[in-house]
């Protein structure tokens, strides 16, 4: 079942009025009060394959770093090389531990020379600004957490461009949204609003993510929903992230995982000159034996669920990190951390579901791919 | 047919002889999201008050189904098997789950007693 909102759960989104009219379902999330779903979380899930989703995601955190050494900055704090960014586009990117264990994975956006937006995980919102004002020390730059007052809406889905297109009252300052390329940002205004328009998304669809400012996020949700895009909640975008094979940090990410294991090392640029935090424990690589991550496809309708065993001839060779009856695919999907000898694509295994052994294989991750971009 | 009755485990119960009709309220069909899959025991299955007999699954969490009373099932419902979405669409009437046969009827909850309890 799931959990209810807990007065833990004391931060609400600039958009949890409408959330609330709309009728949605809550979900405590990181400390927030997030939408689960506002109907049919498979009806929301296939909107975003099919059509146009949105999604509040303001819980998010940003932060936004500027100065003559921001890039050098972040090729210090960050895994990725931010120098190597072009102005517009963005990146995946990890904070490492000393140890090369991962603190979280964001998204660096590049607007300018001297200016990045720093996306990181709601729940690792802490984590994330006391690492950057402690590795900022030999820089010169500023460090601003706009977390507080910047509001995140993310348009997915083969319909997005459409949808922002029909929006009037947004206007970008040098292109169309058509013009942006997958993982770019431009800057323009919503009314007199200042916007950023990213064609970035965790769904494995087309689709955009504004960043405004709280008091604004109402309106242009309503001019979104005008538009035709259809409210989703947090149970959509999970399972949609799923099936794309994207990971989620306190599943498939942790602080006890190294990049190699979760199969992101390309994401760590070792080529990048100076030293960064993380670079000798990566450069070690995992421990012989460490488990990496592979996606199961499974048997039947059951799905294996986070911390579920995986077997192999009855042993236990890993563990589930995320699993779901995959709403596209129709057979049950996980990602697990299995031991690297099991590993290899085609591998069969078997899922614990709660005490009876489902065969499962190894496949290629991602478990849905839509067609290029043209 | 007596009044349906509730369990704390978001069940309900409506008794017809000796024979207890079980599904799960329209609060935790709510609850659980999206119905992908049931699992129900068969006809002839002895079960016993506040055990797993069954389990309900969303995309998001598993749900499961404790019997309500000792006794016997003497009917599962396959259409809900074989089309789980009928739990959300219809949970206390068409996507009922297992009718048992009992001996004893345990002490339930009221319709007013399970929603003081969905609203605490």
């Amino acid at each position: 079942m799931e959990n209810s909102v807990s007065d833990s759960a004391s931060r609400l989104s600039p958009l949890d009025d409408v959330h609330v009219a709309a009728g949605a379902a809550f979900t405590d999330f990181a400390g927030w009060k997030m939408p689960v779903r506002y109907g049919s979380d498979l009806a929301e899930h296939e909107t975003v394959r099919s059509a146009a989703g949105l999604f509040d995601l303001s819980h998010m955190a940003e932060f936004l770093i500027g100065g003559t050494h921001a890039a050098a900055f972040l090729d210090y704090a960050l895994a990725g090389q931010a120098s190597a960014i072009t102005r517009g586009r963005a990146k995946y990117s990890l904070l490492l531990a000393e140890d090369g264990g991962i603190l979280d994975d964001l998204v660096v956006y590049r607007l300018d020379e001297q200016r990045f937006l720093v996306v990181a995980n709601a729940a690792n919102h802490d984590v994330v600004a006391a690492a950057l004002a402690e590795r900022r020390a030999e820089f010169d730059v500023t460090v601003d957490d706009e977390t507080d007052t910047c509001a995140l809406i993310a348009v997915q889905g083969p319909g997005s461009l459409e949808v922002l297109d029909r929006v009037g009252s947004l206007a970008l300052s040098d292109v169309r949204p058509a013009d942006i390329p997958y993982y770019g940002i431009a800057e323009g205004q919503y009314g007199d609003v200042p916007v950023l328009v990213a064609r970035t998304g965790y769904t494995g669809e087309d689709g955009f993510e504004l960043y405004l400012d709280n008091a604004a996020a109402p309106v242009l949700w309503g001019d979104l929903v005008a538009a035709g895009a259809v409210a989703c909640g947090l149970a959509a975008r999970d399972t949609l992230r799923l099936e794309a094979g994207m990971p989620l940090y306190g599943h498939e990410l942790s602080r006890d995982t190294l990049p190699a294991q979760a199969g992101i090392a390309r994401v760590v640029a070792l080529g990048k000159p100076g030293d960064f935090v993380g670079r000798s424990a990566v450069d070690a690589g995992p421990p012989a034996g460490a488990r990496v991550l592979v996606g199961l496809t499974a048997d039947g309708k059951r799905a294996g669920r986070a911390g579920y065993p995986v077997l192999r001839d009855g042993e236990v060779i890993g563990e589930v990190t995320s699993g779901a009856l995959s709403p596209t695919l129709g057979i049950p999907i996980a990602m697990a951390y299995v031991d690297p000898d099991a590993s290899a694509i085609g591998t069969e295994l078997a899922l614990d579901v709660r005490g009876t052994a489902i065969p499962a294989r190894v496949v290629a991750l991602p478990f849905y791919s839509r067609k290029a971009l043209s | 047919m007596t009044e349906t009755q509730y369990t704390k485990d978001h069940e309900w119960v409506a008794v017809d002889g000796d024979v207890a009709t079980v599904g799960i309220t329209a609060y935790a069909a709510d609850k659980l999201g999206d119905v992908v899959y049931v699992d129900l025991p068969e006809a002839g299955t002895t079960v016993a008050s506040g055990r797993v007999v069954g389990e309900i699954e969303s995309t998001k969490s598993v749900g499961e189904l404790f019997a309500p009373v000792d006794g016997e099932v003497v009917e599962r419902n396959d259409a809900v098997i074989a089309d789980p979405s009928m739990v959300n669409a219809d949970p206390t009437g068409a996507a009922w789950l297992i009718k048992v046969r009992f001996t004893e009827l345990p002490e339930l909850l009221s319709a007013a007693e399970y929603e003081e309890l969905t609203r605490g």
